[in-house]
């Protein structure tokens, strides 16, 4: 057995980490042994990609498989990161249509967390422009799912959390663009009201997103920065710029595990005045920036989950219906500045409509917060989270490491249709993983 | 027919083979990948043809077949512009001591196979007038050790073919290249305990086998950290080395 965690390294647990060569190897190690889950890169915060018993690496299942140049439909195995994806194909003018905040995730975790970016207001999230994925099933079968074949098993699929099979392969659509480059504008927001104006206001915007300082307190209370951004066009770059900037591996790392004391409530306030002061001077006009720093701003700091210290931290990232969203959403701000020991930024933004049964968008706003693992911090998430049931929304399972069972069933009222598509596909419970089992597993 | 430059990696289904192909790919090369059962090179080469519009092509190759290695390079349509062999067999040390069979695979996969095959595309390229060599070595070769010695001493001899080779081809205009990766995650050293500052991916490996193949670098250490760890064990007295662990 081998300890394994999420991306923020809490929980750590045992379980047999595989590493099959091909997809009969795959078939092979799900099917002898009951609880089994697919890991792509590792990057879920909590206990998603960690299978109950065994855990199937999947990183080495890097292979296009088709690309058409005319359309941008593209046929891949399921571990091609999306950093691969942007690389290789953004020179051809092909990028992915949604992208998270981190480009090191693989398109199966990308499709089983069915993870959304600064677009999905308006554009939805990574399933969307997911056309058929080729499954093994706990059962044995390897089976071609779409929204018409087994329509049933593929909206299961889409967000499901790698629960209804591991993910071999998909098709998926690539937006053609003309550049690597965002034409970004900044806007600063004195505090929440502002905040969600401004994102109200932006939302013919194709990426928008509101960092907010969780420290700020009083009439600062949830001042934040807007970032809105579209593709820029070839004529917008500047004299001689490359029409796709090199994406650099991330040259700066966390070198060993910050003592938890670096991180205080002096140190962050600190942090997130000069941060919050030197983005509102940018404020104003557009100006076209690369789109790595754009869309992956922690990319360029590797490891960064190691500033959080050995014990690791909790992101809880959560979804409150538009309704009473503004009450809401000022109650958790206000709770957590006055602990102090929030990250230093937390991100702020509208989501639309998701798509899979399990997908965790819904029309409203999404708040993600970071604490360090201490003191009573899991009692503190339990207050914060009998507020988003009490207001109709959810937590993102990606993110998730602790939510209690009450909160996930409150938070997802599809779950048992997800049960019954995934018995069907997977009777005996081949198809397990800690998530599951915290979460909905009949134990 | 196109007029791009052409690659030829043997050993193409190995981790580094995979990833040099892709580098070589990216750089607009063409590329062959050639290894024991072509047929499952398949697949990557549909992958180089998808992510980077180049033709890919897949050829059987044994490195212990070396009656074959005539046939197979009189057999390749064109002769490429660089070939890169990746080939190598770790084994086990600890059966290898008592085995002769297996140290005798482990010796002939090592150095004779590689140095035998790289030796005949030498001669076509010093024919034609231009080409480059690439062997992928080991920081093993640098000292034996009594960990690996029999891995090591393989190496050991293919390094010293490669150099004497370098020696002799830079006067007809062909290069050659020896690769001294060091620790690289991959199958091979799957399960391995590996040192982590001194280990690198295997994509790292192939960055560096393109850029001394376009620099036309003589030796690459692919960590800079290992030039210096071997020049120390190098360096110890024998006195010293063998009360040593390692």
């Amino acid at each position: 057995m081998t300890l394994v965690s999420g991306w923020g390294r809490f929980p750590v647990v045992d379980s047999e980490v595989l590493r099959p060569r091909s997809f009969e190897a795959v078939g092979a190690a799900v099917a002898d042994v009951s609880g089994s889950v697919a890991r792509g890169n590792g990057r879920a915060y909590g206990d998603a990609a960690i299978g109950a018993v065994r855990t199937i690496a999947m990183t080495g299942f890097d292979r296009v498989r088709s690309f058409d140049p005319a359309t941008g439909r593209i046929r891949l195995e399921a571990g091609v990161l999306l950093s691969d994806l942007i690389d290789t194909f953004g020179p051809r003018g092909f990028l992915p249509f949604v992208v998270p905040g981190t480009r090191f995730v693989s398109v199966g975790g990308a499709i089983a967390a069915d993870v959304h970016g600064k677009n999905h207001h308006g554009e939805g999230g990574f399933g969307r422009y997911v056309d058929s994925i080729l499954l093994r099933t706990g059962q044995g079968e390897t089976i071609e799912v779409s929204r018409e074949q087994n329509s049933d098993a593929f909206f299961a699929t889409v967000g499901g959390m790698g629960l209804t099979g591991i993910i071999l392969e998909a098709t998926m659509r690539l937006r053609p663009v003309e550049t690597g480059w965002i034409r970004e504008r900044v806007i600063s927001a004195s505090d929440l009201d502002a905040a969600m104006r401004a994102l109200e206001a932006s939302d013919s915007a194709t990426y928008s997103v509101a960092w907010i300082d969780c420290v700020a307190r009083g009439r600062d209370l949830g001042r934040s920065l807007i970032y809105l951004g579209e593709h820029a066009s070839a004529d917008e770059l500047a004299e001689g710029a490359d029409r796709f900037p090199i994406g650099k591996n991330p040259g700066l790392a966390v070198p060993l595990d910050l003592p938890s004391m670096t991180l205080n409530r002096y140190t962050i306030r600190a942090f997130n005045e000069l941060y919050y002061r030197m983005g509102a001077r940018r404020a104003g006009g557009d100006h076209v920036v690369s789109l790595y720093p754009y869309f992956f701003p922690l990319d360029s700091l590797s490891d960064w989950n190691r500033i959080y210290g050995r014990r690791g931290f909790l992101q809880h990232q959560c979804v409150i219906p538009e309704q009473g969203a503004r009450a809401v959403l000022g109650d958790i701000l206000d709770r957590v500045s006055k602990r102090g020991d929030a990250s230093f930024l937390a991100v702020l933004k509208k989501l639309g409509h998701g798509d899979g049964l399990l997908s965790f968008p819904l029309p409203g706003y999404t708040l993600a917060l970071d604490f360090p693992v201490k003191g009573d911090i899991l009692n503190f998430l339990d207050e914060i989270d009998r507020l988003v049931v009490a207001a109709g929304g959810r937590l993102y399972l990606a993110k998730d490491a602790r939510q209690s069972r009450a909160t996930f069933e409150a938070g997802y009222p599809a779950l048992p249709r997800f049960k019954a598509i995934r018995k069907s596909l997977d009777p005996a419970g081949n198809i397990r993983s800690k998530l599951s089992q915290r979460l909905f597993d009949e134990v | 027919m196109t007029s791009r430059k052409t690659v030829l990696v043997l050993g193409g289904s190995s981790d580094i083979g995979r990833a040099a192909a892709r580098a070589f790919a990216k750089a607009g090369y063409d590329v062959g990948l050639a290894g024991r059962d072509a047929a499952a090179l398949e697949p990557d080469a549909v992958d180089l043809h998808a992510r980077y519009n180049v033709e890919a092509s897949t050829w059987t190759f044994d490195v212990l077949d070396t009656a074959s290695f005539d046939g197979f390079v009189a057999g390749l349509p064109v002769l490429p512009d660089v070939v890169v062999s990746i080939i190598g067999l770790l084994g086990v040390q600890q059966n290898a001591e008592s085995d002769l069979a297996h140290a005798t695979t482990i010796m002939r996969s090592n150095y004779e196979g590689p140095s035998l095959i790289l030796g005949l595309f030498a001669e076509k390229f010093l024919a034609r007038g231009h080409g480059t060599i690439v062997g992928v070595s080991s920081v093993a070769g640098d000292r034996g050790r009594a960990s690996n010695y029999v891995y090591g001493s393989a190496k050991a001899g293919f390094s010293a073919f490669l150099s004497g080779l370098r020696a002799r081809a830079s006067r007809g205009g062909v290069h050659v290249v020896t690769v001294k990766p060091g620790f690289v995650r991959t199958k091979m050293t799957e399960g391995m305990k590996l040192i982590g500052p001194l280990t690198v991916d295997a994509p790292v490996v192939s960055d560096a086998i393109l850029n001394a193949v376009e620099k036309k670098t003589d030796v690459v250490y692919v960590s800079g950290k290992w030039r210096l760890v071997m020049l120390i064990i190098k360096t110890l007295p024998e006195a010293v080395f063998k009360k040593l662990k390692f």
